[in-house]
């Protein structure tokens, strides 16, 4: 049994088709992004995981409940960073960490987990004081304290500093590396490429293609493009396989210093992807 | 439901113990804020000893504590179950607060549970302090009528904790502290606090909860029935509004 099965997932606002019949697995131990642009319906699909919302259609076994009915023993095994969450408290970072801890029935030891955000600095510091993205870690932080089977990070890195968002990619392979079961959203292709063993992209309300990172969209397929100067002149050919092309140019003594090979980044194969379906 | 076998069948964390947290937390919230310390204790002690025993104001009746004091009383349930919690709701609903909490384990009706036990508890400290002072300056009540007096009480902490979850639900923030504030300062200009109130303010429950509060402590007499009704419908139609309307994120 996977950790997320969900089958013809729908949700409706008020006439509005936010999510229009999702079909969706993530075994256990997987770390899965959701890319997709605002409005894709990412979040609302998560959140309807997350049993923050109720579905208007189809069906969605999370940990083997139904997350609308879902209870308190299960939300225990959950862990969630919400997108919008900006909590200013006047209370320190220890002590909101150590209190949510609080309602969890094996967590992890508040100065660990607190090490782990990279904030141990700023633990006595009051939420209210830290920067936007200092308060994203202290989510990060009681998105995990509890020790969840499963983790929903909704855009997770917002606001992040570049060295922070590498520390936040250690964290996650971590606690992939440990057997937590990821499902992640993110604007940022580098890192569902650095982070997912697998990827979805949502448009428009319908998942539009789905794969590794390395075959999204026919990615692997593409082919590639080599570039070369011979005799002062610009080569380029696009090829399913570069190999016996390039056999070829060693052969005919070609001059390969500016040799070039490219694939499709994941951002171009994105890009192609939703603007099909836009 | 199964999980995977290598996963230990989670224990529950006592849902008595998280509530008790949780409580705690809102306490503790509340006095590091500076502004809601003033709003719960500060306002009510300066209203009872300036209108209580300066003659700044016209009050009905020789006995001015008779009935200031309990029209304080009255006006420190409304800042801490209406306008304080209002505020505070309403700035964590907007940060994502209510959302990420009832998410936890902690569950939605758990924090409803534990804001309205942390409201309550406030309450109390603050109705026991003000009323001791209140007789350390000369106000002389009666314990005759002690159960009825809670029982309004009871009534209009619940119409004004509905009324703040409403606003705090429908309104943005900002918006929410403003309206929290001059209704605020409307039911003490009209709610028969420090000066004689209209008679039609009863439909308020300010003046009702206020009122009630006099008839019982200060003169021992029964809860007039025109305030239980007020009170009643209040809290009724507060509550179901709220339950209603009520809005997480």
């Amino acid at each position: 049994m996977d950790v997320i099965e969900v089958s013809g997932l729908r949700k409706t606002y008020r006439g509005h088709d936010a999510v229009r019949g999702i079909d969706l697995n993530v075994p256990r131990g997987e770390v899965f992004a959701l890319l997709g642009p605002n409005g894709a319906g990412k979040t609302t699909t998560v959140e309807i995981l997350e049993g923050h919302r109720r579905r208007s259609g189809g069906e969605a076994r999370v940990l083997g409940e139904d997350p609308g009915t879902a209870g308190r023993v299960w939300r225990a095994r959950i862990g969630v960073v919400l997108q919008d969450a900006d909590d200013a408290a006047d209370l320190t970072v220890t002590e909101m960490v150590r209190h949510v801890a609080g309602f969890y029935p094996d967590p992890r030891p508040v100065a660990e987990v607190i090490d782990l955000v990279g904030l141990t600095e700023k633990s006595k510091a009051r939420i209210r004081t830290l920067s936007g993205g200092q308060r994203r870690r202290v989510d990060v932080a009681l998105g995990i304290v509890g020790r969840p089977e499963l983790l929903f990070l909704d855009e997770p890195t917002t606001g992040f500093d570049p060295a922070a968002r590498r520390q936040f990619w250690d964290l996650i392979r971590a606690l992939a590396a440990e057997g937590t079961t990821i499902l992640l959203t993110t604007h940022y292709l580098e890192e569902a490429e650095a982070l997912a063993d697998r990827l979805a992209v949502l448009s428009g309300g319908l998942i539009v293609a789905e794969g590794t990172p390395a075959t999204l969209g026919g990615r692997g397929a593409a082919g590639a493009r080599v570039s070369w100067r011979h005799g002062g002149v610009q080569h380029t050919e696009q090829v399913t396989d570069p190999t016996e092309l390039i056999r070829k140019l060693v052969a005919e003594d070609a001059d390969l210093t500016t040799l070039t090979v490219t694939r499709p980044t994941l951002e171009d194969t994105y890009l192609t992807l939703i603007g099909d379906h836009r | 439901m199964s999980s995977g076998t290598f996963a230990p069948a989670p224990a529950r964390a006592p849902m008595r113990a998280i509530l008790r947290s949780q409580i705690r937390m809102e306490l503790v919230l509340t006095a590091r804020r500076g502004e809601a310390v003033v709003l719960a204790m500060g306002v009510p002690l300066l209203v009872l000893l300036g209108a209580g025993l300066t003659d700044v104001t016209t009050v009905p009746g020789d006995d001015r504590l008779a009935y200031v004091v309990p029209g304080v009383l009255a006006l420190t349930v409304m800042s801490t179950a209406f306008t304080g919690q209002a505020i505070t709701t309403g700035y964590e609903r907007s940060y994502g607060v209510l959302k990420r909490l009832g998410a936890s384990p902690l569950t939605r009706p758990g924090l409803l549970i534990s804001k309205t036990a942390a409201v309550l508890s406030l309450i109390v400290v603050q109705l026991l302090v003000l009323a001791a002072v209140g007789i350390a300056v000369g106000w002389r009540p009666e314990a005759g009528q002690l159960l009825p007096a809670i029982g309004v009480t009871v009534l209009a902490t619940a119409a004004y904790s509905g009324l703040a979850l409403l606003l705090a639900s429908v309104l943005k923030p900002e918006t929410t502290t403003g309206a929290a504030t001059l209704i605020y300062v409307l039911m003490l200009a009209a709610g028969g606090i420090m000066f004689t109130a209209p008679d039609v303010a009863v439909v308020l429950p300010l003046a009702a909860h206020a009122e009630a509060l006099r008839a019982t402590l200060s003169h021992g007499a029964a809860v007039p029935v025109n305030d239980w009704l007020s009170l009643a419908a209040w809290a009724v139609v507060c509550v179901t509004a709220a339950v209603k309307k009520m809005r997480w994120e």
